[in-house]
């Protein structure tokens, strides 16, 4: 084994040295950066823009909610149709070729959206509403083929809807119960009740905000939001944060592969970004054995400028 | 009957795992070479600060997090104080971000890997990474608007891998908790082993020019 204190000397060897106090320049390191960031924390704060709440969003943008969950229910929302880990579906599923590691993971939330997001919730709603509980009954005892009609009809008349007093207004129609399962659900969203019954699950404890998550993703209202803090993948809001404050600068090159070709029309593209990202880091772990790669700081004399006072006294 | 010897065994016999570990540290890092007094006269460059600027903010910016996280997630958002530290947290991300890019440029273009330091370069790379997922989850622990979208939106590439189905975005429990304490470990762990291992190795030399045809090596080939 080779003596890394004899090799250091002898690596070192014929360089003058000059007094170095470690500790001191981490103090003052320490100081410095201290004074920056206080300076800045007192100065610019942080950002903070509340969260969306489903009460919001039911309360604001009725419409959107409405169609959003009539979409759940259908089974044919973003999140319905989504694929591994959410859903048994395929919509969502990238693959490169034979590659289709969202394939191989499955199945781990069980997503039901119908389910989880409307029935359960008016289930428990339903306690002592009688038009509720006839509407559930109503929805529940129809077959596939009649709830898929009712819920196609009243998903185009929801194209035309309008607003009354907060409650959403589409044209007469043959809509089965679905217009009384959405005006009770609409009702509990905008008394708050859903943003609970979307997160209890049946425990008490919860942390898991999978569900409300999804369901406002659904949506095109949580989007607007994203839009006017310029936060959308388009604006590279990756690296963007809320307000005029930096975010996560870092991830420009995450950022920048969604906006050009052939990333940015590829249906696989979140798959092909990260592969890329993956192989440009093993890249970049392993330039010190990279041909090319390696020689780069020789050829870009850059470490003549960091050592100009070294080459100088070589010089000399 | 035998009395206890008052001279101490001679160290090679001395094959204790303890004893081993001691000769294996004064050999490999000596407390003069952990803790330096004197360096090689180049190391007065300001592209030698970078990393120590770093390692700084980082103390800031987990000095802050223990804060926060002994007051809860919630506290930042209903108490001025709460927010101030925060904002310290914040913007002790930023610096320390700024300054390891800063860092990771400058040791690229010095080539910082040569003469047997790729480990060390490696374990650079490997913080610079940990340090993305950690800023991360932090930013999906915001519980703000911020968080509710980069989550929603971040899901779609971790679904891809097939990392979704046992790393969920959008489980704030399971996002604070490695933001917290998993993460910071880790990271805390591999900068102590990125000091240590430029410790033990030293400051790399000046990029040497190459060696003309026909002869070994420069004509005063100080790093030899």
């Amino acid at each position: 084994m080779t003596n890394p204190t004899a090799d250091q000397e002898t690596y070192h060897r014929g360089i003058p040295t000059v007094p170095y106090d470690l500790l001191k320049e981490l103090v003052l390191a320490f100081v410095a950066s201290g004074i920056v960031i206080l300076v800045l924390a007192i100065g610019l704060s942080s950002p903070e823009v509340p969260p969306l709440t489903i009460q919001t969003w039911a309360q604001q943008d009725p419409v959107d909610f409405v169609t959003t969950a009539t979409s759940e229910l259908a089974g044919t929302s973003f999140s319905g149709a989504y694929g591994p880990p959410y859903t048994d579906g395929s919509d969502s599923v990238q693959v490169l070729g034979p590659f289709a590691p969202q394939q191989w993971a499955g199945n781990a939330v069980h997503l039901d959206t119908a389910q989880d997001f409307v029935l359960g919730p008016l289930g428990t709603a339903a306690v002592g509403n009688a038009d509720l509980t006839a509407a559930l009954s109503a929805y529940g005892s129809a077959d596939d083929t009649t709830r898929q009609g009712w819920l196609s009809t009243y998903t185009d008349a929801l194209s035309a809807a309008t607003t009354q007093g907060g409650d959403v207004v589409v044209a007469a129609g043959s809509y089965g119960p679905v217009p009384v399962l959405m005006s009770n659900l609409m009702g509990v969203a905008r008394s708050g009740g859903l943003d609970g019954l979307l997160l209890a699950g049946g425990h008490f404890f919860e942390t898991n905000y999978t569900k409300p998550l999804l369901f406002m993703g659904d949506g095109s209202y949580l989007a607007g939001l994203a839009e006017n803090q310029h936060l959308l993948g388009s604006q590279w809001g990756m690296m963007n944060e809320t307000g005029s404050y930096p975010g996560q600068a870092w991830l420009w090159l995450y950022s920048m592969w969604y906006q050009i070709p052939p990333y940015n029309t590829a249906s696989n593209a979140d798959l092909l970004v990260v592969l890329t990202m993956l192989g440009l880091t093993l890249v970049l772990a392993f330039v010190p054995h990279i041909p090319i790669l390696r020689d780069i700081p020789r050829w870009i004399p850059i470490h003549r400028l960091i050592w100009r006072d070294y080459y100088r006294w070589r010089q000399t | 009957m035998s009395t206890p010897s008052s001279a101490p065994a001679p160290e090679p016999t001395d094959a204790s795992w303890t004893a081993a570990t001691r000769r294996f540290l004064e050999r490999r890092l000596p407390l003069t070479h952990l803790l330096p007094s004197r360096q090689p006269f180049f190391v007065g460059s300001w592209v030698y600060v970078f990393g120590v600027v770093a390692i700084t903010a980082l103390v800031w910016v987990i000095g802050s997090g223990i804060v926060l996280a002994f007051f809860g997630p919630g506290w930042f958002h209903v108490s001025a104080l709460g927010r101030f530290v925060n904002s310290i947290h914040f913007w002790g991300v930023q610096l320390f971000f700024f300054f390891v890019v800063l860092h990771l440029w400058g040791q690229f273009f010095m080539a910082s890997w040569r003469d047997g330091r790729a480990k060390t370069w490696l374990v650079g790379v490997v913080i610079f990474v940990a340090g993305l997922v950690t800023g991360f989850t932090g930013y999906v622990s915001q519980q703000n608007l911020d968080a509710q979208w980069i989550a929603i939106n971040a899901k779609d590439g971790i679904n891809a891998t097939g990392a979704g189905s046992f790393f969920n975005v959008l489980d704030f429990g399971q996002m604070y908790g490695i933001h917290v304490m998993l993460l910071p470990i880790f990271v805390t762990m591999l900068v102590v082993l990125h000091v240590v291992q430029v410790r033990m190795r030293g400051v790399v030399n000046p990029i040497e020019p190459k060696v003309p045809a026909g002869r070994s090596k420069p004509p005063t080939d100080v790093a030899s």
